[in-house]
């Protein structure tokens, strides 16, 4: 049982603050790691007994959590989530390599790097379809592509944009969903919560920081099923993973490294900073 | 707590058990402001980073 938690973040948000505060009513002292603070030195020992038993990687940043992640866990110590999943979860195309294989329900999804293999893509999949940035969050810059005039601008557009993973083209099928996705946090192997997200009345997305709308979803064999064979593809740990109804049964698009969870707890009675308090107690040394 | 934002000059209500890292919004103008030090005497303010490409879940 762990008896001191390093939490790592770079903003407190919510769930940082409900955290902490749960680490420390179960007991633990919890060692608040700012990691725009961090000098990380790769000769540098005894760094993990200096943090804690265990961390939890909460930095709203994926980059700096990744290189922490990376330089705690080679330095001994373990991290929720481990660096692996949060290779695999921060890139959606690692994740949905990682799905297919594993056989879980997809959408169809095809790569492409340059705007003509990107129209290519498209023209394998039907109009209206959806291209995402590869990795990023809170749905940005993630666009419906009705038809190839729009498509072509918006390849156009990501073809000029700096930074090399916008020209990595992620094209996935739209599916017929109803207004809603599915947001289900999984700690270990079970599944603590599930809500539905609404699209807000403005918008196709329905990620909560875009103004989604949270109210609570019936957890059935068929999703507990679905989603835990999900988290467990990954390689395990606290992770959201979201699934849509498609007219062919639930779906998986998508698994959250570092998952939000503020409104998947106002919607339901779960204990979510309990479950995952608990859960790294059980993982730290001592 | 009451804070005056830089930006407008509005009065910026800090609630009593925020902690340092935590984002305080001011009601009239929107700005973010980062709360860089907390305690029983005061908070320290400044403008917060904007949103990185990489933020997010």
């Amino acid at each position: 049982m762990a008896k001191k938690l390093a939490l790592i973040y770079d903003r407190v948000r919510w769930e940082e603050k409900a955290l902490a505060e749960e680490a420390e009513a179960r007991g633990l002292s919890v060692n608040r790691i700012d990691a725009r603070t961090l000098l990380l030195d790769i000769f540098g020992d005894k760094v993990g007994e200096s943090f804690g038993d265990i961390a939890l990687q909460r930095c709203i940043s994926y980059y700096r959590g990744l290189h922490t992640t990376a330089y705690l866990e080679t330095k001994g110590l373990k991290v929720i989530n481990s660096l692996h999943v949060s290779t695999v979860c921060g890139n959606k195309f690692l994740t949905s390599l990682a799905l297919a294989r594993a056989g879980i329900a997809t959408p169809k999804t095809l790569v492409a790097f340059t705007p003509e293999a990107a129209m290519e893509a498209l023209g394998k999949l039907e109009y209206p379809a959806v291209l995402k940035p590869v990795t990023g969050s809170w749905g940005r810059f993630v666009a419906p592509i009705k038809d190839p005039d729009t498509a072509r601008a918006l390849l156009e557009m990501r073809e000029q944009s700096p930074g090399a993973l916008n020209q990595i083209y992620y094209i996935q099928e739209m599916v017929k969903r109803p207004p809603r996705d599915i947001r289900t946090i999984v700690v270990g192997d079970e599944l603590i919560a599930a809500v539905y997200r609404h699209a807000p009345p403005d918008d196709w997305r329905t990620n909560v920081a875009l103004g989604g709308k949270t109210t609570p979803c019936p957890i059935t064999p068929e999703l507990q099923e679905l989603v835990l064979k999900a988290a467990k593809v990954v390689g395990g740990g606290v992770l959201g993973v979201d699934a849509m109804e498609s007219p062919d049964g639930i779906q998986v698009h998508e698994v959250n490294n570092t998952v939000e969870f503020r409104g998947a707890a106002s919607a339901t009675d779960a204990n979510i900073p309990r479950a995952i308090v608990d859960y790294a107690r059980r993982l730290g040394r001592r | 707590m009451k804070v005056t934002c830089e930006e407008c000059g509005a009065g910026i209500n800090v609630p009593g058990d925020v902690v340092k890292g935590e984002i305080v919004t001011c009601p009239d103008c929107g700005v973010d402001y980062e709360v860089t030090e907390a305690s029983s005497s005061g908070v320290t303010l400044q403008p917060a980073e904007t949103s990185g490409e990489d933020w997010g879940e």
